[in-house]
């Protein structure tokens, strides 16, 4: 395991071993990517996927002449079986078995600068690049085997890596030579017929469960290096706070403890064993004394404050002449500041060896961290490597790169020895980047055919990507004596959009003015998470669209098909209303109801619709979900199975989202602290089955999958909800005491 | 000096009597399956058996343990023969990021020792101490019953569900 070979290794030992092809890989990308994965619009080069960014074949794949066959890539495994899907990708095009390819992910020392794993960009962007890069190998190790053996290509046959031809056989590792992949990629290439895939499109088994099934060191939280220590930290009790005095001698006697780190206002404990750095944590953070700080809104008010401060407005979709005639309805959503909630807390592990520092980090981008990590520690960046080792889901910017700084920082201060950082359950809860709080206001007109003539929305949200670009956006970086200030966030620009993510409907309407309201402050520290505004955006438009159908008398199913013509969206509709049973679906009583709902995420990428059924149980003020019936259309479909495990999960982390989940604050903190202050949902109350229909498009682009579920989940919830009682909730969550609220009004 | 047994090898430690069991299972042992997601007893990630209970390990000191028997994630089986319920859970490819999966198979092999023929309303409660994030439960509920012998699917657990 190469992230376990150590701190020593250098690059080029990794690279130049064993007699392989690779002589001069290519880690320089031919164009800087975007510091931003959510601007990022795959595909748009002249080479497909990430080709366009490393277009050597030996940037991608290396076959050693023991035929060993290395696949790589930029993008690091989320727990969204990203691993066993490329591999699929690799081994079908290049034809050789699914066993015998190795993957190598994200690593500033030897993998492709692929940006972020982010915004369900993993199979679009790297799985692309590895179908190209497959298919061109293997067509070119065929026109090398039949100029060897004096035969025209259409007279060979390949065999898990064989070629074979007028009774002579070649694998691939005596075919190759030195510089053989070292080849710019085409444009075009020759992709198997996938009508004859046998690999890709089938439901292979995730080749990293067992392993974390059974104890194996699967996270960076396993990572245990010769000599390493524990190092925990004691942050400010609120944003911008300052650390105005401390004794530490009494921490520093204290059982174990190494070292007191105290730069500024950031402050760590580093000791031998792991409970003795939680226990000199404990007693560090009783001795501080903080002063100052920047008070936190009313919660109460947060939806009005965002949509006093100053915002950056642009019209984002402007179509017909506006002022369609009908009868007119108008709504507003709300959504609070909800976590991405890490099961297992940040965590991570530096090392400065010499004038090297390494950091493995459960971080979304090994490149873009390193630069900011070498920045922070005024290290040249080269001197500097970013390993990925999994963490527990992240679901976007977590307190992963956070950590990793930390990690850096402390490991500068004491050299020579690895140090562990692991976050505690409060540090996750309070200083991970929320999902912003968004306020959507819609508006549209109902002709009398009952269709939508006209459609206004309006969406205000802070920043959706404060990700490290640069140092200031990293938590340590903020508060070390010599602080780096944060980097001014960007407006994510359409058609990916941040806040904006799906605020342009993907119904045929004839008037449609979509403004989004970029508010460049942060009242809470946010950045990306799973999904973006979609969440939110699919939960206002798709409700609406509910409201509209109810105005109109029409059934939601049919007057969404009304207004929608893209085949494909058509499809995943019906398919769930199909699968469900919609047309003859019964009321067994009050309290009883169901919810549709669809989005194409992103308007470009996984088309997805759902349908549930819920029942109310007033009293308690409890939504639960009986069950719930989703079809996906992620173009060509890898692995079926990663896709309805990535769908099924989808959901169910989206009903937690929409039944439960509000960050907790007052003006002088962050109240939410963990599970208790910080209800998730648990397992009486998860769905009682959830069906998933994978709409496979051989030889269609990957479209992605991780986040086409949550937005449509949490508006068929709405709808269910609306339908069982006659009540529309339009304020996330649609928590118990909101319930009992609305249905007691 | 704290003597107990760890997946029945017997094991002692001089470390402060005050230490979490997790601690000492993770840095000591080098043991991998207990999981920290808390420390505060609110997730399950640290399940592990005491004396055949599901229990989690970030709560109990080693004052608690001398002369007991723990069972951790390694003591179900390997990655070559794992145990039923581990099969179960592969069976099911019931992980995404797989974080929580050792505290949940920890916490279904403490249900079937107690009750080897849970009712679908039983499995779920008894999991209910442990946290997902992922929204992997419904594979999870699967493993749980496969595990149990029961038929795996939501639709034989529905009707099981409104049938009672
Ligand atoms: S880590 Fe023990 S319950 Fe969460
Ligand atoms: S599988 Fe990721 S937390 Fe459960």
């Amino acid at each position: 395991m190469n992230a376990l070979s150590g701190p020593a290794l250098s690059r080029r030992s990794l690279l130049g071993g064993g007699g392989a092809l690779i002589l001069s890989f290519s880690l320089a990308p031919r164009s800087a990517l975007s510091q931003s994965e959510e601007a990022q619009v795959s595909g748009t080069g002249p080479l497909p996927g990430s080709l366009s960014d490393f277009p050597y074949l030996d940037s991608w794949i290396r076959i050693d002449e023991d035929d060993s066959i290395t696949v790589f890539t930029g993008k690091a495994e989320l727990g969204q079986g990203i691993r066993t899907a490329l591999i699929q990708v690799a081994a079908e095009q290049l034809d050789v078995d699914f066993s015998r390819v190795v993957l190598e992910t994200a690593d500033t020392g030897q993998t492709p600068n692929e940006g972020y794993t982010a915004a369900s960009h993993s199979m679009s962007e790297s799985g692309t690049a590895i179908l190209n890069a497959a298919a061109q190998v293997r067509a070119l190790l065929i026109a090398r085997a039949a100029d060897q053996l004096g035969l025209s290509a259409d007279q060979l046959t390949v065999d898990d890596g064989v070629i074979t031809g007028g009774g002579r056989s070649l694998s691939y590792g005596k075919l190759v030579g030195p510089d053989v992949l070292h080849v710019q990629a085409q444009p075009q290439s020759p992709i198997k017929d996938p009508s004859t895939n046998r690999i890709i499109g089938k439901a292979v088994r995730r080749i990293d469960i067992p392993a974390k099934l059974t104890g194996a060191v699967a996270y960076v939280q396993d990572l245990r290096l010769p000599g390493m220590v524990h190092a925990r930290v004691v942050r400010p009790p609120v944003y911008g706070a300052r650390l105005t005095g401390i004794d530490t001698s009494e921490v520093e006697t204290m059982p174990g403890v190494v070292q007191v780190i105290r730069d500024g206002n950031y402050l760590a404990v580093v000791a031998r064993g792991e409970f003795q750095a939680i226990q000199a944590m404990r007693a560090l953070a009783a001795a501080a004394e903080w002063g100052g700080g920047i008070a936190l809104p009313e919660k109460t008010e947060i939806y009005d404050v965002l949509k006093r401060l100053p915002s950056q407005e642009s019209v984002i979709q402007e179509k017909g002449s506006g002022g369609g005639q009908g009868t007119r309805i108008e709504a507003a959503y709300h959504r609070p500041y909800q976590l991405h909630g890490s099961i297992g807390p940040s965590c991570a592990v530096g090392h400065v060896d010499g004038d090297r520092l390494t950091v493995w980090s459960h971080t979304q981008g090994v490149y873009p961290d390193r630069d900011a990590i070498a920045e922070m520690v005024r290290m040249p960046p080269e001197n500097v490597r970013v390993i990925h080792m999994e963490g527990a889901g992240c679901y976007g910017h977590n307190g992963a790169d956070d950590a990793a700084a930390d990690a850096a920082l402390i490991a500068t201060k004491v050299p020579g020895t690895p140090v562990r950082v692991q976050w505690m359950r409060e540090d996750e809860h309070r200083f991970e980047p929320y999902g912003s709080a968004m306020v959507v206001e819609a508006s549209a007109a109902l002709g009398e055919s009952g269709t939508i003539t006209d459609w206004v929305y309006d969406v205000w949200s802070t920043p959706h990507s404060t990700r490290p670009g640069s140092a200031g956006n990293l938590l340590a970086a903020n508060l070390i004596a010599d602080p780096f200030q944060a980097d001014e966030p960007i407006s994510i620009p359409q058609p990916a959009g941040g806040g904006d993510r799906n605020a342009v409907p993907g119904y045929d309407f004839p008037n449609s003015r979509v403004t989004k309201h970029f508010i460049r402050s942060m009242p809470l520290r946010v950045s990306a998470m799973r999904s973006l505004g979609a969440y939110m955006n699919v939960f206002a438009l798709e409700s609406f669209m509910d409201e509209l159908a109810l105005k109109a008398g029409a059934d939601p199913v049919e007057f969404r098909l009304k207004h929608l013509s893209d085949p494909r969206a058509r499809d995943v509709v019906t398919t769930v209303a199909d699968r469900f049973g919609w047309s003859d679906w019964k009321r067994k009583g009050p309290g009883h109801g169901r919810g549709f709902a669809y989005a194409r995420y992103k308007n470009l990428a996984v088309y997805c619709a759902v349908a549930l059924e819920i029942e109310v149980e007033r009293e308690a003020g409890l939504v639960r979900i009986l069950r719930a019936v989703a079809a996906t259309d992620s173009g060509q479909a890898v692995n079926p199975d990663g896709i309805r495990n990535q769908t099924e999960g989808g959901i169910v982390q989206s009903a937690s989202w929409t039944l439960y989940e509000e960050v907790d604050y007052s003006t002088d903190e962050i109240l939410s602290r963990d599970w208790a202050s910080y209800p998730i949902m648990r397992f009486p109350a998860v769905p009682g089955a959830v069906e998933v229909h994978v709409i496979d498009r051989p030889g269609e682009p990957f479209l992605g999958t991780g986040e086409g579920s949550q937005g449509p989940t949490a508006a068929a919830i709405a709808n269910a909800f609306a339908d069982a009682t006659g009540r529309r909730i339009r304020d996330l969550p649609l928590s118990p005491e909101k319930i009992r609220r609305t249905l007691e009004a | 000096m704290t003597r107990f047994t760890v997946n029945d090898r017997p094991f002692s430690t001089e470390t402060d009597v005050e230490t979490p069991l997790l601690y000492v299972l993770r840095n000591e042992l080098e043991l991998n399956g207990a999981k920290f997601g808390c420390g505060l007893g609110q997730c399950g990630a640290c399940t592990v058996l005491l004396d055949g209970e599901a229990v989690f390990s970030c709560l109990i000191p080693l004052a608690a343990l001398e002369g007991r028997n723990v069972t951790t994630l390694e003591g179900l089986g390997t990655i070559d023969d794992p145990g039923p319920v581990q099969a179960a859970f592969i069976e099911e490819q019931a992980a995404q990021c797989g974080y929580c999966i050792p505290g949940m198979i920890m916490r279904t092999q403490g249900m079937l020792n107690r009750n080897p023929a849970p009712s679908e309303r039983e499995i779920r409660e008894h999991l209910n101490p442990n946290l997902c994030r992922c929204g992997t439960h419904m594979r999870i509920l699967r493993a749980a019953r496969r595990a149990a012998g029961k038929p795996a699917g939501d639709q034989a657990a529905l009707a099981e569900r409104s049938a009672t």
